[in-house]
């Protein structure tokens, strides 16, 4: 069991709650979309899982530890194992390609390499090839403020792919990326999930995406599960409750549905 | 009410604070000149006009003999040496302490393991000898140093280090806390140590603004040896106090055109610093 959350429940300071109740099993190697509308939870729930926020209540289980009676070693220890893709990438302008991709391992790595890395890259090779499956190679020492927003959230997966983590988690990765880089990124996600048979959590706006790529789909509302189920058995009708506070079921791009909420591509089940 | 209303959209709810805050400034800033017996007229009166005339005229013309400039470059190099090396001793003192109280590189913010508490109770006396550093004056630490090591540049070095290494440590920290932190929480949330964060997540945004209030900082510095000069810790203000002392105002102006180049120097320093960090 890759990841367990256990009647999980967090409020913030300002009083808004923002998970209630939340109970998940996750297996290795499963895949899982999380959807639901802006303001649902999903960033909080996925940094629950991330070890990066604590449960008020409830209890979690991320990668057969529970983090928050760990001491603060084996916390580092765990949380180097965790990677995540932010919407945003977390990376400072100024800074290269290659050390954006190589402060991946950083939390794996000896403090010492982490350090001589930064007056030569340790691994050049290596992240050039996470770069190659992201298509920007030519930029490996190119430095980040001159990328492109969708050069630099492909810097960001890259970096995690770089990691290498036992668990992969993303939040909204592909909201601020065109469509075709959506799908682009989602696919590569999930070859990496499939190849190294790990977890793999993502939270998505795009509706038809999570769909089309996942075999499980987590519908959350006001902070709890509306619904957690394969894609086939996701209905219209759910998805429409799913989305009753916003005027449409969202889809890449923030475009329309040209057609009806029937018409997204759905995965077969057996898959 | 209405018809106001209309015109003039919703009322701007910052306004009255924001006004407030204006008053309550001036209110206390009026007291402060007064203490300070701030007074425009008296510059004008001509009496102490003539005086001013008098002292500023015993300042020409600028001594200009061999042996003086000679003895210039000796004291100027001093300084530039005591301002250079206390630099180092500060950044000695003030970068291990800057990255110690840096909250936002703190590993228990996220939330901790157990085992966070001592982080916590360390930082306390490590913002206090920050407060201490820089609460004394450095000529008082160069009175101190002067005591401790005896006349001489090593004092000065001395004072500036420390006095210095609690400001830099002070605004270093500042720097670090009010660039974006979302790099570093990342790197801090997939497991890494606070000192490497620190490099891969902050460094390259912070880094010109740490170097322009560090060479600004140097500026400082080769002034704040001239002060120190004249309780005897060596530099262009020990020579300044001689001149001033034996009422040589040509050597005194001379002295003074060598700081407006350093100052000019460490202004172009700062500049081509601060592009080639860009």
């Amino acid at each position: 069991m890759s990841l367990r959350l256990d009647g999980v429940g967090l409020v913030y300071s300002n009083g808004y709650r923002a998970v209630n109740g939340v109970s998940i099993s996750i297996g290795a190697g499963e895949r899982v979309a999380i959807i639901g509308p802006s303001g649902a939870g999903k960033s909080t729930l996925l940094r629950l899982i991330a070890t990066a926020q604590r449960p008020a209540t409830g209890a979690i289980e991320v990668l057969g530890a529970a983090p928050w009676i760990l001491g603060r070693g084996a916390l580092r220890k765990l949380r180097s194992r965790i990677g995540m893709v932010h919407q945003a990438p977390p990376i400072p302008p100024r800074q290269r390609v290659v050390t954006a991709v190589l402060a991946g391992r950083v939390g794996q790595w000896p403090m010492w390499k982490g350090l001589a890395s930064l007056a030569y890259p340790v691994d050049v090779a290596g992240a050039q090839s996470v770069l190659a499956r992201m298509e920007i190679t030519d930029k490996l020492f190119e430095r980040c403020d001159r990328l492109s927003g969708g050069q630099l959230q492909r810097v960001g997966v890259a970096r995690v792919l770089y990691q290498q983590p036992d668990l992969m988690l993303a939040d909204e990765p592909v909201s601020a990326v065109d469509p075709a880089l959506s799908d682009r990124v989602i696919s590569e996600l999930n070859r990496e999930a499939v190849a190294r048979r790990i977890t793999l959590v993502a939270s998505l706006h795009a509706v038809d995406l999570a769909l089309h790529w996942f075999p499980r789909i987590i519908g959350l509302r006001a902070g709890e599960v509306e619904f957690d189920l394969p894609p086939v058995r996701v209905t219209d009708a759910m998805l429409r409750e799913l989305y009753a506070s916003e005027a449409t079921v969202p889809t890449q791009g923030d475009q329309p549905l040209a057609v009806e909420a029937a018409g997204i591509r759905r995965k077969p089940m057996c898959s | 009410m209405s018809a106001a209303a209309a015109v003039w959209g919703p009322r701007d709810p910052s306004a009255l604070p924001r006004a407030a805050l204006t008053v309550l400034i001036i209110a206390l800033l009026w007291p402060g000149f007064r203490l300070a017996e701030f007074d425009l007229a008296v510059l004008f009166d001509p009496r102490n006009r003539d005086t001013v005339g008098k002292f500023i005229g015993t300042f020409f013309p600028l001594a200009t003999s061999a042996d003086f400039l000679q003895l210039l470059l000796k004291s100027t190099l001093e300084t530039l040496a005591i301002a250079t090396a206390g630099m180092v001793i500060a950044m000695l003192v003030g970068c291990p302490l800057a990255l110690f109280v840096t909250r936002s590189l703190s590993i228990s913010r996220i939330g901790p393991g157990r085992g966070y508490i001592l982080g916590r109770v360390l930082r306390l006396p490590a913002r206090f000898a920050l407060m201490l550093f820089r609460s004394i004056p450095e000529i008082v630490w160069a009175l101190l140093f002067v005591r401790a090591v005896g006349l001489g540049p090593a004092a000065g070095l001395l004072a500036i280090g420390v006095a210095y290494g609690g400001m830099l440590g002070k605004v270093y920290s500042e720097i670090l806390e009010s660039g974006d932190v979302r790099p570093t929480t990342a790197l801090l949330e997939t497991g890494s140590g606070r000192f490497v964060a620190f490099f891969y997540g902050m460094w390259p945004a912070a880094l010109p603004e740490l170097v322009s209030y560090t060479v600004y900082r140097w500026e400082c510095a080769v002034r704040a040896s001239v002060i120190m000069g004249f309780v005897g810790a060596g530099g262009l203000g020990q020579q300044m106090e001689l001149s001033m002392r034996m009422l040589n105002g040509g050597e005194v102006s001379t002295i003074l055109l060598i700081f407006l180049l350093l100052v000019v120097l460490a202004d172009t320093l700062s500049a081509l610093l601060r592009k080639l960090t860009a």
